[in-house]
Order: structure tokens, then C-alpha cells, then sequence
């Protein structure tokens, strides 16, 4: 299938002189386009939810008493940021398999992207952790609160708060990332830019539109998500 | 058809993956020339310049790596260039190093206190010897950790250049899985010789962070 | 028996021994200072206290419980002491209502309605109930300084142990805190400062104990201690100091 795959998106390198682009042809493919574009949206909607929680959960492990939750968290970010994403992809939508962990495309490619994120949030989170003031630990223990709570209430909001800006640039990373999931046929943006350009060949075109639609949803997530800190952070007076 | 021991995937896989660090080799080299003009004419104080580089960087940084190969692989052909997936390649992936590296570079320029600028004006150095001798020395030793770092994600990016038909680790890692039929293996040794190469990059930027933040307390 | 009773606590860090045999009863009530040069224990001896430091040898009984690290330990104890650093430590996320209430609704388990009302109740006492609403950063140290003294006492403590709570203060704000521990003085709270405000624990203050090296080197009323220091030690550290 993936061969197939690939296939299909390499026509011959003719040379073509003086090429009048072609945009309009485009618009028979809206709702490939559009619902691709959806699918896209979907992916990093969960994804960064996903996300965001595992990473909350790494950075704890990196950071508990238990030196096993440690080492096993250490080697998960290392073993993740170290090899390429499309790699992960393949390993768990194709690896997996074959040790009898099935699951669908869609499945195997929203996995693939929490688990890379997740990745990433863990250390930016934990580097907000570890720029907690001690004072902040010792005037929760001396309130009588527990770790849990320490942890919860105490150390993870304001660290969350300090490395905000990092997390968003990392989800909307991942979010680009997204693209290579078209290569296990999850039927997102770019999976329909290929598709459309294997029917009218009109390639650079297809790609130069989904290009820009994933710069716009970088700019519109960039912005949201900001507005969203901005709000949650917020230090303005409350009512009482 | 051919059987493949465990010794013969190997072999093929690092086989291959001379390809992956070869291009992410030019793609370093091309992303560092190209990103230190990008750099300098993002510090340049001339508006229009700035505003060039800033969309550049924008855009590159705002689309997906996967998009700029296929854009690469494609537009060039439009314009009358027969493109390998070498080729389309490299440029793709140096247009990308370029656009971080400058970024992470003039973060690193601007990172020096404002002091430094005032107190070499009232040295009377102009602009080119404050850059020359009092700038570019320091924002050089802060920018190593971090472009080392990056490297590694050239190194990783190196594996979309797959999805254009250029034959390195990844690609040699489905050929071999297609022949094989042995996915578990055959991608975990793929995941691992990538590890191989990007974890001491990774371990020597940190390293090289932390001798840094040392020496500079 | 004594609200606070220390008996022959021994404290190293590695190989620094920093208390060397520390006896010392608290009797509920009582406002004690304890002053020293810098490095002398003060700072280690508090925190052994409420079981944020642990001690090596020796016993610390507060309020019928024996101190422990154990955070189990730590939880009960946290209802007979609270503890007010000299940088605040307010929880910067939370509100000033929202961290008096933070404790007492998870830790006591009382219902928002009835932590609010506490929270402006202890608010009142130090002088900021129109504050409820606002972010520790909005605030001046020395109003910040006395949210945390309200975040403590709203668990309801026996004893308030205190840090040096004026060292991190502007000169002019300092009073205001003070005037503070002097009201709850007067109310009959039993308070354990570190200070160096001298004046303020002659005055204010029933007991001082006076460290040295790692051991209470002298104690005794605070008017005596001032008028006729007994050690050649608080001799030199009084005629520093005043
Ligand atoms: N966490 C620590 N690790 C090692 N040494 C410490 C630590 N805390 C305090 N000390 C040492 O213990 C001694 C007493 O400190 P401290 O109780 O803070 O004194 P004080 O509060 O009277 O100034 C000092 O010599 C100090 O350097
Ligand atoms: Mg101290």
C-alpha cells in the first residue's frame, strides 16, 4: 500500500517552461480539501489534549520519588526526540501489528502524535517545574497539603503557566508534523492535496493550497491558544 | 525470492542511512550559509530586510517540512529544472535549516544585554566593529548548544525526504519491511540506528548548554 | 506539660554540625524571640519544628505530637503550627481569598462558603479585607507579609512560628507587620520569631533566646536578657546589634 502510495506522487520530471499555475481546477476538489482540512483539525484537537496530559504525567515521573517512574519517563523523551516522528509512525502503525496491537489508521496516527508531544511537554514542563521556589513547596507542606496536592495545586499551574508559549510552539509542531500521517492514508489535509493531484496532476498547485491552509491554522491555533493562556493566566482582580 | 537474515537488514539499513546523514550534512551546511545571510539581515535594523526575513521565516516555520519537499520536489520541475529527489531534497531541507538557524540566531544576538551596544558606542566603534568584535564573538559562543541541538532535527527531518522517493534510512526501512515482511524488526532498527545518531547530539548540546550556563555564573 | 517541648535536638548537614543539643520548653501563650548572629541554627531549628528539616537525634513533642518528617506526620502537625517565611511565599496563582481558603477546605474539609467567610474574617484581623479578590503581585511586601500570617492562622494554629518576617521589607513597612504580631500577642497566641528587630522583642516579647554556635547559649525574660546580658556572646551581639 505504501509503495502504491509513493508511487503515485512522482510523475516524470518533465520540464515544463513557462507554466501558467493553475488554481482553478482546484475548486472541483473543495470538499476533499475542506474535509481533509477537518480531519486535520480533529487530529490536533485530540492530539494536544492528549498531549498535554501525557506530558503533565511525564514531567511528574521525571520528577517522583520513585527512581524507577524517573528512569522509564528519562528514556521515553529520549528514545521519542530522537528518532523521527514518520519513524514512530511507521513502528506503531505497521510494528505493532505484527506483535498483535492492531488498530486503524486514524487510531495508530492520533496515537503517534500524543505520544510525540507528549514527549516534547515533558521535559518543557518539567523545566517550568524546576523553576518552582522552594518557598512555594515548603509553605504547601507547612499548610499540611500533601504531594499530590503540592503537585496539583501548587508547583503545576504557575509552572504551566511559565512555559506556556513553548507548549503552544510545540503543539502547533505537532500539529504540522500531522502531515506525515497522510502516509498511512488517514485521509487528513495533505492526504488530499495527494489525492487531488493524482487526479489532475496539477501538483505544485494542490500542495501550494494545502501549504497554506496549514499556515493559517498555524496562525489562527498560534493566536487561540493565546488568547486561552492569556485568559486562564489571567491576574487581574477577582469579585469576591 | 531472496531471504534476508537479521545481519543482512542491518547491513542494508546502515547502508542506507549513509544517504540520511549525507544529506543531513549539505542540509547543514546549505541551512547554515543561507541562515547566516537570513541572519544578518535580520539584525540589520533596515526595516524591509527585517520584514523579508520575519515572512520567510514565518512561513517556513508555519508549514509542515512535508509541504516544502513536495512544493521543492514539484516547483522546481515547473520552472524547468529536472529535480532528483536529491536534489529537491537538499533544497528543501536547507530552505527549512535556514529559516530555524537564522531564528535561533538572532535570539542569540538579541539575547546579549543592550549594555553592550551602548558601551561600545560610547567606545566610538561603529556598527560593523561592534558587530565584528563585541557581538558576534559572544552570540557565537551561546548559539553553539542550541544549533547543535537543531542538527537533530535535520537529522530527523532527513526522514521525509523518504516520501519523495529518495532512498535513505527510512525508505531503505519500507523496502526492506515490503520484502521481509517483518515490520516490528525491521522498524525498530530503523528507530534505533536513528537514535544512534541524534542522541549524541543531543547529549552534547545539553552538555554544551550546561558548561555555558557554568562558566557564565 | 509544655505546648513546645525540645529536648537535646542534634541536626547535621553532612558533616556541619549546626544544632548541638537544643533543649527548650515553650509553654502555650508565650512569645519568644530567638536572636543570633546569622548561621547560628535559628533559621534550622524553626524548621525542625514543624518538620520541615529533620533532626538527627534528640525529641521535639509540639502540641502532645512528636515531630517527624513523615508527611503524614507533617499533615497532622500543620493543625498546632503554622510557619510565615521571610519571602511570603504566597501561591502567586491563587488569589489572596483563594489561598487562606486553599488549606482549611482541603485539609479541614470545610465547605467553601464557611473557608470564605474565615478567609475574610482572618483578612479583617490583619488589615486587608478589601484585598480578597486580588493577586499576591498586586500587593506591597509588607501587605503580602500579612495575607501569609493570615493564610496561617486560618488553619487555626497553637503555635505561629516566624522567620524573619520583616527582613525582606522596605524599612516602612515593617511596622505594619509588627503591629500585627503584637495584636495577636495580645490575644494570647503563642508565637516563635526569629527576628532581628531587637526593640521588638524587648517590648513585645516575653522570652528571648539567645543562639550561638549551634546551641541556646543564653535565655531567659526579654527585659533581663537586654538589661544584663549574662554571656560575654550577647554582650558583643547586643552592642552589635542595638
Ligand atoms: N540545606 C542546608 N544544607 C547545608 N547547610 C545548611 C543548610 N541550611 C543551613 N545550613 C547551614 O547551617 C547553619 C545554620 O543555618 P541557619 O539555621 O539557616 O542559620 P540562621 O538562620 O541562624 O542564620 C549555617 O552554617 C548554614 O550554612
Ligand atoms: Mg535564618
Amino acid at each position: 500500500m505504501l509503495l502504491l502510495y509513493t508511487q503515485g506522487l512522482c510523475p516524470c520530471g518533465i520540464a515544463r517552461m513557462n507554466y501558467q499555475l493553475n488554481f482553478a481546477d482546484l475548486l472541483n476538489y473543495q470538499d476533499v480539501l475542506l474535509s481533509g482540512l477537518w480531519m486535520t483539525i480533529k487530529l490536533t484537537i485530540v492530539s494536544t489534549i492528549g498531549g498535554v496530559l501525557l506530558g503533565i504525567a511525564g514531567a511528574a515521573s521525571r520528577r517522583h520519588r520513585n527512581g524507577f517512574l524517573r528512569r522509564a519517563a528519562a528514556c521515553y523523551v529520549e528514545l521519542i526526540r530522537n528518532t523521527p516522528f514518520i519513524v514512530q509512525l511507521f513502528f506503531i502503525f505497521f510494528g505493532l501489528p505484527a506483535i498483535g496491537i492492531k488498530m486503524s489508521e486514524i487510531e495508530a496516527g492520533v496515537l503517534a502524535m500524543v505520544i510525540n508531544l507528549g514527549a516534547y511537554l515533558t521535559e518543557i514542563i518539567r523545566a517550568g517545574i524546576d523553576a518552582t521556589p522552594k518557598g512555594q513547596i515548603e509553605a504547601a507542606r507547612t499548610l499540611g497539603l500533601s504531594s499530590r496536592q503540592i503537585f496539583f495545586r501548587i508547583v503545576l499551574p504557575p509552572a504551566f503557566a511559565r512555559v506556556y508559549s513553548s507548549v503552544v510552539s510545540q503543539c502547533i509542531i505537532v500539529m504540522l508534523g500531522s502531515a506525515v500521517v497522510s502516509q498511512i492514508s488517514v485521509p487528513e489535509l495533505t492526504y488530499a492535496a495527494n489525492f487531488i493531484q493524482s487526479r489532475n496532476f496539477l501538483s505544485f498547485e494542490s500542495y501550494l493550497v494545502a501549504a497554506g491552509f496549514y499556515l493559517v491554522l498555524a496562525f489562527v491555533m498560534r493566536l487561540g491558544l493565546n488568547a486561552l493562556g492569556s485568559r486562564a493566566f489571567s491576574r487581574e482582580e477577582k469579585p469576591a | 525470492m531472496m531471504q534476508f537474515t537479521d545481519w543482512d537488514i542491518l547491513r542494508n539499513l546502515l547502508l542506507a542511512a549513509r544517504w540520511t546523514v549525507l544529506l543531513s550534512l549539505i542540509a547543514f551546511a546549505g541551512g547554515a550559509i543561507v541562515g547566516l545571510l537570513l541572519t544578518f539581515m535580520r539584525i540589520s535594523r533596515r526595516s524591509a530586510l527585517v520584514v523579508m526575513t520575519r515572512i520567510y521565516t514565518e512561513i517556513f516555520q508555519g508549514t509542515p517540512l512535508l509541504m516544502q519537499l513536495f512544493l521543492a520536489f514539484f516547483g522546481l520541475g515547473l520552472v524547468g529544472i529536472d529535480v532528483s529527489p536529491w536534489t529537491a531534497a537538499a533544497l528543501a531541507l536547507t530552505l527549512f535549516s535556514s529559516a530555524f538557524l537564522s531564528d535561533i540566531w538572532r535570539g542569540c544576538v538579541e539575547s546579549l544585554p543592550k549594555g553592550q551596544w551602548e558601551a561600545s558606542r560610547c567606545l566610538g566603534l561603529n556598527y560593523l566593529q561592534t558587530m565584528r568584535y563585541i557581538i558576534l564573538p559572544q552570540a557565537l559562543r551561546v548559539a553553539i548548544p542550541p544549533t547543535v541541538g537543531f542538527s537533530v532535527q535535520i537529522v530527523k527531518g532527513t526522514a521525509l525526504a523518504s516520501i519523495i522517493g529518495f532512498v535513505e534510512l527510512t525508505k531503505a526501512g519500507t523496502m526492506l519491511n515490503n520484502a521481509t515482511f517483518q515490520p516490528f524488526k525491521v522498524f525498530a532498527m530503523v528507530a534505533l540506528i536513528y537514535f544512534l545518531l541524534c542522541y549524541p547530539l543531543s547529549r552534547a548540546s545539553q552538555y554544551l548548554e550546561h558548561k555555558l550556563s557554568r562558566s557564565s555564573k | 506539660m509544655s505546648l513546645v517541648s525540645i529536648h537535646e535536638v542534634h541536626k547535621y548537614y553532612g558533616d556541619l554540625h549546626v544544632l548541638k543539643g537544643i533543649n527548650l520548653n515553650i509553654e502555650a501563650g508565650e512569645v519568644v524571640s530567638i536572636i543570633g548572629r546569622s548561621g547560628s541554627g535559628k533559621s534550622t531549628l524553626l524548621r525542625c519544628m514543624n518538620g520541615l528539616e529533620k533532626y538527627d537525634d534528640g525529641t521535639i513533642i509540639l502540641d502532645g505530637k512528636e515531630v517527624s518528617t513523615d508527611e503524614f506526620q507533617i499533615r497532622r502537625l500543620s493543625e498546632s503550627v503554622g510557619m510565615v517565611f521571610q519571602n511570603f511565599n504566597l501561591f502567586p496563582h491563587l488569589t489572596v481569598g483563594q489561598n487562606i481558603m486553599l488549606a482549611p477546605t482541603l485539609i479541614r474539609g470545610m465547605s467553601k462558603p464557611a473557608a470564605k467567610e474565615l478567609a475574610l474574617d482572618m483578612l479583617g484581623k490583619v488589615g486587608l479585607a478589601d484585598k480578597f479578590g486580588q493577586y499576591p503581585e498586586k500587593l506591597s511586601g509588607g501587605q503580602q507579609q500579612r495575607v501569609a500570617i493570615a493564610r496561617s492562622l486560618a488553619m487555626q494554629p497553637k503555635v505561629l512560628l516566624c522567620d524573619e518576617i520583616t527582613s525582606a521589607l522596605d524599612p516602612e513597612l515593617v511596622g505594619e507587620v509588627l503591629k500585627v504580631l503584637e495584636q495577636l500577642a495580645s490575644e494570647g497566641m503563642t508565637l516563635i520569631l526569629v527576628t532581628h528587630e531587637m526593640n521588638f522583642a524587648r517590648d513585645v516579647g516575653d522570652r528571648v533566646v539567645f543562639m550561638h554556635q549551634g546551641k541556646v547559649w543564653e535565655t531567659g525574660p526579654a527585659k533581663d536578657v537586654f538589661a544584663a546580658p549574662q554571656t560575654a556572646e550577647l554582650q558583643q551581639f547586643i552592642g552589635a546589634v542595638l
